[in-house]
């Protein structure tokens, strides 16, 4: 069931200049590529870590290695419900001792994001671990807090905040809709609303 | 005191009744029987019911002496009252086995002080079963034995099977043959086809049955002694008894409301236990086969195997759970709800089958309704609905593979030797 | 997408996307399964009983991998001093588990229908890791993880399965497995060896003759000659019986360039094949086959103990 809308609160052009900021903050703060990498969380996450990394490449002439973690098995909601499409984390690189730039695109509870970090740390010890988030929508549960932020969304819980990107939805947009009964805040399904 | 029953629907094909008529029962026996009799008599109105030959199962473990927590020869005739029968021939496989004149003397003896219907115990053709020294023959028919099987597994041996038919045939009782060739069917559990298969349960293949049926007849040619093939199942068996009968040979068979209408189309990825049985369920085309068989003459009997368990030992994995259904408090209901209401036999036939044929294969007083009978008399409603086990069973055992079926008909008044067993559906 | 499941008995209550889903699941498992860390949170608190009524080091130790990696407490209930052995019926048993607080039981024995016995007495789960000559679901879906990963698909495979199929729990869940992902399925075996109407379990045909049928198989499918289930001696020989429906050295001249060999293990070297082909570097998938083993049961696992309903996720 397609979902109205309640207002846009990004466009293409506000998400491809916060992705532009953002880049340019993580050399900032890291002085750089060196020992850098960026892992995007999926389902959206991990395309907002390639765009990242596109866009360090532009500036810095340095591809990045580049990782996505699928965050399925460490969630902390497995008794209520489970994503049965569950991907493959593929992290092509070693990431001991790496500073890692964890991507994603809705920071809100920050349940994801603590899933994300135990998930990271099963596969070695990285020196250092950032977020980057392209909303930070507010309502944290957990003492997470982003070190690169694209858009500070206030909301409500009755509201689901969603990025749409143009490779997989046709239309790249953060948009503010009401939960609709029933269903659950958090990303939307790829390949559009319909499921 | 004498006693009138009125008004109910009498079908009896011996003597060519079929109609309403008043019955007299005076003493054991029927005084008379005609239109709006009068008598200085305890009047029953049995106003559209059926009245008919006392019901005969000619095939029901009883399980005394020796399994008692499966069922006692008390229990198990309240059971087969409560069916509407008004006697039933016992299985030998009690423990000890009903292979002497004792046991058959001491079954005959419960029998009596339970009162719940006439047994007509059979004894074992061969000493405990085992298919390999003839039983004591004479001593079991000095006792009131009226047949002779080895039910349950058969005799193996064609060479024993002769001896005992050659032997026996002096008392001039009737051979039961229990058919399963024990080397072709191994540990088979249900019927081999597809749904064995499907279940990986080990397979009974029909050819195990059939071919002791075929050897059966030829030994019964060769002997000349009466046979009688049990719980036929298979629609080859079918032929090969009709085949016999044609040729003149004394050979009868039997089925069981489970051959008729179930097949092992029914047993699915549940293993219901229930539904396991010897001869297993076979196929809808050898239920078809069965139930012409039934309807042309060729099945002599309806029986029902009657076989209860305990609940844990049926509630086990398929292979250890034992073979057997009960059945005897429902198969009239579902003769009447499968056979004879959608027209495929009349009472009348029914009436052979069930009580007549029955009687005459086991050689036992002959009953009719019809002054100077016995008067053992049946009396069902054809028109009650219900639900197989809604109330319970009166059968120690619960092991009942019709369980929630619905049925129309049901057995209300029986009388054995003019006393009352059931009144009103209510065991005596 | 859905996996509305609480048991794992009978495979043909698995659609074609059930069944992929549980092969994408354990593809991200076996991500898991390469790492230095080969454990996720997943199942912590999840209470897992290994009911092992009939002895299977291999399938126990599989499972009982796949539940450590997945962080659930596991018990190995069962072996030469089970309670069944000491006269408890099985449904005791199962009430007895009930009082542990189980979430899952797997359940092995040699009784055709004791797990769906299990789930008529337990609030748990079930997975059928065997029962008599019944299913063996988890088995069929490791066979079928094994050959996806190495074909990419699993539609119009020829798979020919040679070998004992009438003792072979295996073929209760492998054939109707490999027919619901639109595989062709071809039973070699001498008659002895084959149950009686084949076709519905869902083969395709049966064959007297292996070099015939080698020729068009993408999968050679070779089951293990149960010694213990040879009684009444189906054919004359072993010796006779590799001549016949061996999978050897010469054989392999007849197989598609990209054909594989799987087997479920434990193999009889020398029987249903020999060592050259059991250990051949390209076609033998058998080791792969255990690999996978541990994938899937750990797909099964999530997928089935996963959600409130406990598995009937949406």
């Amino acid at each position: 069931m397609a979902e109205t809308p309640k207002a846009i609160i990004m466009d293409e052009i506000a998400i491809s200049r916060a992705m532009t900021r953002i880049a340019h903050e993580i050399l900032e703060r890291n002085e750089g590529c060196d020992n850098l990498a960026l892992v995007g969380i999926v389902t959206r996450g991990d395309l907002l870590a390639k765009e990242l990394c596109d866009r360090i490449e532009e500036i810095e002439g340095v591809r990045l290695p580049l990782g996505s973690l699928d965050i399925s098995f460490y969630r902390d909601d497995f008794g209520v419900s489970i994503a049965p499409e569950v991907h493959a984390s593929r992290i092509p690189f070693d990431v001991d001792g790496k500073r890692i730039v964890l991507v994603d695109d809705v920071l809100y509870t920050g349940r994801t994001i603590r899933a994300a970090l135990d998930a990271l740390m099963d596969m070695g010890r990285p020196s250092r671990i950032e977020l980057a988030v392209l909303v930070d929508r507010g309502h944290r549960e957990l003492p997470i807090c982003p070190d690169f932020v694209g858009k500070n969304v206030p909301s409500s819980h009755e509201e689901n905040v969603r990025l749409y990107l143009k490779d997989v939805d046709g239309r790249s947009s953060v948009e503010i809709t009401d939960v609709s009964q029933g269903s659950r805040a958090g990303s939307a399904p790829l390949g559009g609303d319909a499921r | 005191m004498a006693l009138l029953l009125k008004g109910a629907h009498v079908v009896d094909p011996v003597a060519g009744i079929d109609g309403v008529l008043d019955v007299l029962i005076e003493g054991d026996r029927i005084a008379r029987v005609g239109e709006a009799l009068q008598a200085d008599a305890e009047v029953r109105d049995l106003t559209g019911k059926y009245l008919v030959p006392g019901l005969v199962d000619m095939h029901v473990h009883l399980r005394e002496p020796g399994f008692e927590h499966k069922g006692t020869i008390e229990s198990e005739t309240r059971a087969a009252a409560k069916g509407g029968m008004t006697g039933v021939c016992s299985m030998p496989n009690t423990n000890p086995v009903t292979d002497n004149g004792t046991v058959v003397e001491y079954v005959r003896a419960c029998a009596e002080r339970a009162g719940h219907c006439r047994v007509f115990p059979s004894g074992a053709m061969t000493k405990g079963l085992k298919g390999e020294i003839i039983s004591e023959m004479g001593d079991m028919v000095a006792h009131g034995a009226v047949a002779f099987t080895d039910d349950g597994r058969g005799v193996q041996s064609a060479g024993m099977l002769r001896r005992c038919m050659d032997y026996g045939k002096m008392f001039g009782k009737v051979f039961m043959s229990h058919c399963q060739d024990e080397e072709l069917v191994g540990d088979g559990q249900i019927n081999e086809g597809p749904v064995s298969t499907r279940l990986g349960l080990a397979g009974w293949p029909a050819e195990g049955e059939e071919l002791q049926v075929v050897r059966d007849i030829q030994i019964a040619r060769l002997t000349g002694a009466k046979l009688h093939i049990q719980h036929i199942s298979t629609a080859r068996g079918i032929a090969a008894v009709r085949a016999a009968k044609a040729e003149g040979l004394p050979v009868t068979c039997e089925a069981a409301p489970h051959h008729l209408f179930l097949t092992d189309e029914a047993i699915d990825g549940t293993y219901d236990t229930r539904l396991k049985v010897n001869p297993p369920l076979r196929t809808a085309e050898d239920a078809a086969a069965v139930r012409a068989g039934v309807a042309d003459g060729t099945v002599d009997a309806i029986v029902t195997d009657h076989a209860p368990h305990a609940d844990w030992e049926k509630a086990r994995e398929f292979e250890y759970a034992p073979f057997g259904m009960t059945g005897i408090e429902c198969s009239l209901a579902l003769v009447i709800t499968n056979l004879v209401k959608p027209g495929v036999i009349d009472y009348a036939r029914m009436v052979e089958l069930m009580s007549v044929n029955p009687r005459r294969i086991l050689g036992v007083d002959p009953v009719s309704i019809a002054a100077g009978s016995l008067a053992d008399i049946t009396v069902f409603d054809p028109d009650i609905a219900w639900t197989v086990g809604e109330d319970g069973y009166a059968s120690k055992a619960r092991n009942c593979g019709f369980d929630g079926v619905s049925v129309t008909g049901r057995a209300t008044d029986v009388y054995v030797g003019g006393v009352a067993t059931l009144v009103d559906g209510a065991v005596q | 997408m859905s996996f509305n499941h609480k048991h794992l008995i009978d495979i043909t209550e698995y659609s074609d996307t059930d069944i992929m889903t549980i092969l994408e699941t354990a593809k991200a498992f076996s991500a898991v399964n390469e790492r230095a860390i080969k454990k996720v949170p997943t199942l912590k608190g999840k209470t897992i009983v290994n009911m092992f009524n009939e002895p299977s080091t291999r399938t126990r130790s599989s499972f009982e991998l796949a539940e450590k990696r997945l962080s659930a407490d596991s018990l190995n209930f069962g072996g030469s001093s089970t309670s069944t052995v000491k006269g408890e019926s099985l449904i005791d048993t199962v009430m007895t588990l009930n009082s542990y607080k189980i979430d899952l039981v797997v359940v092995r024995d040699k009784h055709e229908g004791a797990p769906y016995i299990v789930t008529q007495h337990t609030p748990a789960s079930v997975i059928d890791a065997g029962d008599g000559k019944h299913g063996h679901p988890t088995q069929a879906l490791l066979d079928l993880y094994t050959i996806w990963e190495r074909f990419g698909h699993l539609a119009g495979l020829k798979v020919g399965i040679v070998g004992d199929i009438s003792h072979s729990r295996v073929c209760g869940s492998l054939i109707p497995a490999l027919k619901i992902v639109g595989a062709e399925v071809t039973l070699v075996a001498p008659g002895t060896l084959i149950p009686a109407n084949p076709e519905v379990l869902g083969a395709d045909r049966v064959s007297f003759d292996l070099d015939d049928v080698l020729p068009e198989l993408d999968v050679v499918y070779m089951l293990r000659i149960q010694r213990e289930r040879l009684e009444g001696a189906p054919f004359p020989s072993l010796r006779e019986y590799h001549m016949l429906f061996g999978l050897t050295e010469a054989r392999e001249r007849l197989m598609k360039p990209e054909a594989i060999v799987c087997h479920p293990g434990p193999i009889n070297r020398g029987v249903e094949l020999d060592s050259y082909m059991a250990d051949h570097p390209e076609r033998s998938v058998i080791l792969d086959q255990v690999y996978a083993g541990i994938c899937v049961r750990m797909a099964a696992l999530y997928l089935l103990l996963g959600g409130a309903d406990n598995g009937l996720a949406s």
